[in-house]
């Protein structure tokens, strides 16, 4: 549909043809959402559980290819909801009813269920039939098989998402600040709570075919880290953690188009790293080297006053 | 004398293990009431159990004669501070706004009016000026007293308050008893678990000895004697105190109950 | 040794290996730690080959621990930086590990040469056809012989540091006011979790390996609260995943690695819900009679209150309970001897019980 129109970036020539087209889009509704329903996650100290939710989404995603035989996206990836909504239900339990820490619970479901669906992807393979399947660019993402299709897909999943937030912002608000206050006043933390592994479950199946399975979690947690350091209202996280997340998303897809050989992927979660890395560092008042700088002078000038102080015989007692 | 919380037979259990035992309590309205008693004692689990957030074994309640989901916008609950994320990207102005929230109900954003309150609030605590700073900067004092702020906002009628004073400065404990009197002396009715045996007899009307089971209730200077505090922070204990199946109570601190009380 | 027995011998050896080793991982709360050494490792094994060309063990280990440790370093100093919490910073580096580890795979495909879902995946399968050869000396099954060698390490490692670790994990503090360096023995088990990690790639390859570390450990948790036993036990449960996994991988035509990890599942969830002392059974049978008790004292303890008595008929009304529930506790009470039923529908406590009480 789209000619090849040559682009002229940084002097590279870029073809910017429907492929990349579809790749950037793709990488750009993945970024916006990850970065916004992410934060929450950061905020609440669940950020794996993004990743067992992703890892855990594998065995449905295979289970619908094996039940219905089609390979359209919108099929697999309900069947990879259905499966990490199982997840996070599973997670529930093993964390309420036994001694189980959450840490180990969330390491038991993202390695069996994994486990599954590799177990189930080598059935199928060797099944003959899905050596064409495609089903192992889930685990990894491989943003190049993106049709416009799966694009219209993922922007209809996005909004949904995101206008769920949107609606329900002042109760995640206040959930994820004061839980108890919270359900005082109403806001039952069960249920928000498992609005948001919805959210954040919706949010995965969006990023699988671009940068996979096990690499997901990284667009959960990257871009709120970074947006963290530079506001203090959570409004302005989220925003800015969705830009973070778009930034990401058309860098790593634009490096990857340009130079040979460079996986999606990858160079989106290194470019999403890149940029927690600069927040980290150079953020004002929070980060590290305006933390060091204001430490130094504080101390230097703290020893200013003391040799003052000798100097005028003046007892430091 | 209107009662506006009513416990019967209240019975709450954790594992199986009594937390509250068979209570029977009337809060009376328009009145300062302290709860009181030992560590474990389940000061905090009554007021969460009035509150409906843990689930009851058996009795009742009923605040402003209803159950307590037809009455909730008309109760601020003030949990202990622990409870809470400190460094949540949020200022003491929001804070108090998400005292506004019950009253929004879901989908609905909070408009000028629910800001202007919350700067009132915010103002009448005396933190008016810090509206803008992130809560992570404000010290033990001026953090309850934004949360405070965030009960005023709620513009309940009943104030439930769960060791409002711990870890507060001496200035900002009188200014809170204040605000609480004030609160009390416009009609409001307020419910505080307090760990501070010296000031009861200051701060409040009325009080509740609690060890799992109700010790004794009523104005603090009936029921606020030696006698009761001895059985409520079990000292020796007396014949008739114990029924057929009752529970072990919690804390055995032998505390000199006659200091106390100087 | 026929080729189904070396493969579940091997599996065995990397599921006793890991289980062993990733009990402590498990204790310490840091299963995910675990997970993020094992992706990061992907790193470690690609920087080897890059600068060695070589796929020996030995080299592979030592990169695989390096890369490991740095995992762990890079976590921890994220987190000193005060401004990430612990579980946002290992979800920040080890991805990013990884994606440099496949970046690197991607475009450098000839200085790197590496396959990457051998890696991930395992091919346990081929196990039996690589042999160690020693002077030209055929020593047998190579793998048995790395995985087997890194088994008896991690065993020498606990038996050599059992009272340390185990201290170290209880209670930090502790250890460290008594002469102990927690941070030394913390990063001592990050070096053998990575070296195991590394080692069962060959069998399970990396992503299944968190399965093998966390699932048995989990499961043991499940069934004694006794640090030998559990050990132990981890041991045994991530062996017998071997078996059963490939048994299960034979009937389904599926990976071995995958199936191992499924088998692995399938006992924690066996465990879950019929373990003696934890499982969702016995749990629920021992909640069931607490609080047929419990509501019986209730019912006694409220009765005993009512200096008259209570009469029969007010009893729903007070407890709030259902009839049943009122009916069984009334019941219970009666056949206990704790109340008697006076002459007109009341109740009250019985002689014997109010005794009992004093």
């Amino acid at each position: 549909m789209m000619a090849i129109i040559p682009l002229a970036l940084f002097g590279l020539d870029v073809s910017w043809d429907a492929t990349l087209r579809n790749v950037i889009l793709g990488s750009v509704i993945l970024g916006m959402t990850s970065g916004m329903v992410g934060s929450f996650a950061v905020l609440r100290r669940q950020s794996l559980i993004g990743d067992a939710l992703a890892h855990a989404a594998l065995p449905g995603i295979c289970l619908a290819f094996m039940v219905t035989g089609t390979r359209s996206t919108e099929v697999l990836l309900i069947g990879g909801a259905l499966s990490g909504l199982l997840g996070t239900a599973v997670l529930l339990v093993i964390n309420r009813w036994s001694i189980i820490s959450m840490e180990t619970a969330l390491g038991v479901v993202l390695s069996v269920f994994f486990g599954f669906g590799i177990l189930l992807l080598t059935r199928v393979q060797h099944g003959g039939d899905a050596a064409q399947s495609g089903l192992d660019r889930f685990i990894f993402g491989q943003a190049a098989t993106i049709l416009p299709r799966d694009v219209t897909i993922m922007l209809v999943v996005a909004v949904i998402v995101l206008g769920v937030l949107a609606a329900c912002f002042k109760e995640l608000k206040v959930l994820t600040f004061d839980p108890l206050f919270a359900a005082s006043i109403g806001v039952s933390p069960p249920l928000v709570g498992a609005l948001l592994s919805a959210l954040l479950v919706l949010t995965i199946m969006i990023g699988l075919q671009t940068v996979g399975v096990i690499l997901m979690v990284s667009l959960l947690i990257a871009p709120a880290v970074a947006a963290r350091q530079w506001t203090s209202s959570l409004a302005g996280m989220v925003l800015l953690s969705g830009f973070f997340g778009l930034v990401a998303g058309v860098s790593g897809s634009v490096a990857s188009s340009l130079i040979d050989r460079l996986p999606t992927g990858p160079m989106i979660v290194i470019a999403a790293t890149v940029i927690v890395a600069l927040s980290l560092l150079f953020a004002p008042e929070r980060g590290v080297l305006s933390t060091w700088r204001s430490r130094r002078t504080r101390a230097e000038h703290f020893r200013t006053i003391l040799a003052a102080a000798d100097h005028h015989g003046v007892s430091s007692r | 004398m209107t009662h506006v919380i009513e416990a019967r037979d209240l019975t709450v259990a954790y594992h199986e293990s009594p937390v509250l035992w068979d209570l029977d309590i009337d809060i009376v309205e328009g009145r300062a009431t302290a709860i009181v008693g030992p560590n474990g004692a389940g000061k905090s689990t009554l007021l969460k159990a009035i509150l409906g957030l843990v689930p009851i074994a058996a009795g009742t309640t009923r605040v402003f004669n209803a159950s307590m989901q037809q009455v909730r916008q008309r109760v601020a609950y003030v949990p202990q501070r622990g409870s809470v994320d400190w460094d949540f990207p949020t200022d003491a102005l929001d804070v108090v706004l998400m005292g506004r929230y019950g009253r929004l109900g879901w989908f609905r954003r909070p408009g000028r009016s629910d800001r202007d309150i919350a700067q009132e609030c915010l103002d009448r605590v005396g933190m008016g000026s810090f509206a803008n700073r992130q809560i992570s900067q404000l010290s033990g004092g001026q953090q309850q007293r934004v949360f405070l702020a965030r009960a005023l906002a709620q513009q309940a009628d009943l104030y439930l308050m769960d060791e409002p004073f711990v870890g507060v400065d001496a200035v900002t404990e009188r200014a809170i008893v204040q605000l609480l009197h004030d609160v009390r002396d416009s009609g409001k009715t307020v419910v505080a678990v307090h760990h501070d045996l010296e000031s009861v007899r200051e701060y409040f009307d009325d009080v509740v000895l609690l060890n799992v089971g109700l010790i004794a209730a009523g104005p603090v200077a009936e029921v606020f004697t030696e006698d009761n505090l001895r059985r409520t922070y079990h000292g020796p204990t007396r014949p008739d105190m114990d029924r057929p199946g009752a529970p072990a109570r919690a804390g055995s601190e032998m505390v000199p109950v006659e200091a106390l009380l100087r | 040794m026929s080729a189904p027995t070396i493969i579940m011998m091997t599996g065995a050896l990397v599921g006793a290996s890991c289980g062993l080793i990733g009990a402590w991982l498990v204790l310490r709360r840091l299963a995910l730690m675990g997970d993020a050494i094992s992706h990061s490792v992907l790193l470690g094994i690609v920087a080897v080959f890059a600068v060695t060309h070589s796929r020996s063990p030995l080299y592979m280990v030592v990169g695989a621990g390096a890369v490991g440790l740095l995992t762990v370093g890079l976590v921890a100093w994220v987190q000193r930086t005060g401004l990430v919490k612990e579980d946002a910073a290992i979800g920040l580096v080890f991805p990013f590990l990884f994606a440099l580890g496949v970046f690197m795979i991607s475009r450098f495909p000839t200085t790197v040469h590496i396959d990457v879902d051998a890696v991930l995946f395992g091919e346990i399968a081929y196990v039996p056809l690589y042999r160690l050869e020693f002077f030209g000396l055929d020593l047998g099954v190579k793998a048995i012989w790395t995985i087997g060698t890194m088994l008896a390490i991690n065993i020498v490692l606990v038996l050599l540091l059992y009272k340390e670790w185990k201290l170290s994990t209880f209670d930090a503090g502790f250890a460290a006011a008594i002469g102990f360096s927690p941070v030394l023995l913390h990063y001592v088990l990050m070096a053998a979790v990575s070296a195991t990690t590394v080692v069962s790639f060959d069998a399970v390859g990396a992503v299944l390996v968190v399965a093998m570390l966390i699932v048995p450990a989990a499961t043991a948790q499940l069934l004694t609260r006794n640090l030998l036993h559990l050990l132990l036990l981890s041991m045994g449960i991530g062996a017998s995943s071997a078996v059963v996994g490939y048994y299960l991988a034979r009937w389904l035509d599926g990976s071995v690695a995958g199936a191992m990890a499924t088998s692995l599942g399938i006992m924690f969830l066996l465990a879950f819900l019929f373990s003696p002392t934890q499982g969702m059974l016995a749990r629920a049978q021992v909640r069931a009679r607490q609080r047929r008790s419990f509501l019986q004292d209730l019912l006694v303890a409220h009765i005993g209150a009512k200096p008259g008595g209570v009469a029969i008929d007010s009893l729903p009304q007070d407890f709030g309970w259902a009839r049943t529930t009122t009916d069984r506790a009334l019941k219970d009470a009666l056949a206990n001897r704790r109340i008697v039923e006076s002459g007109q529908g009341m109740l009250s406590v019985s002689q014997a019980s109010a005794l009992e009480e004093r």
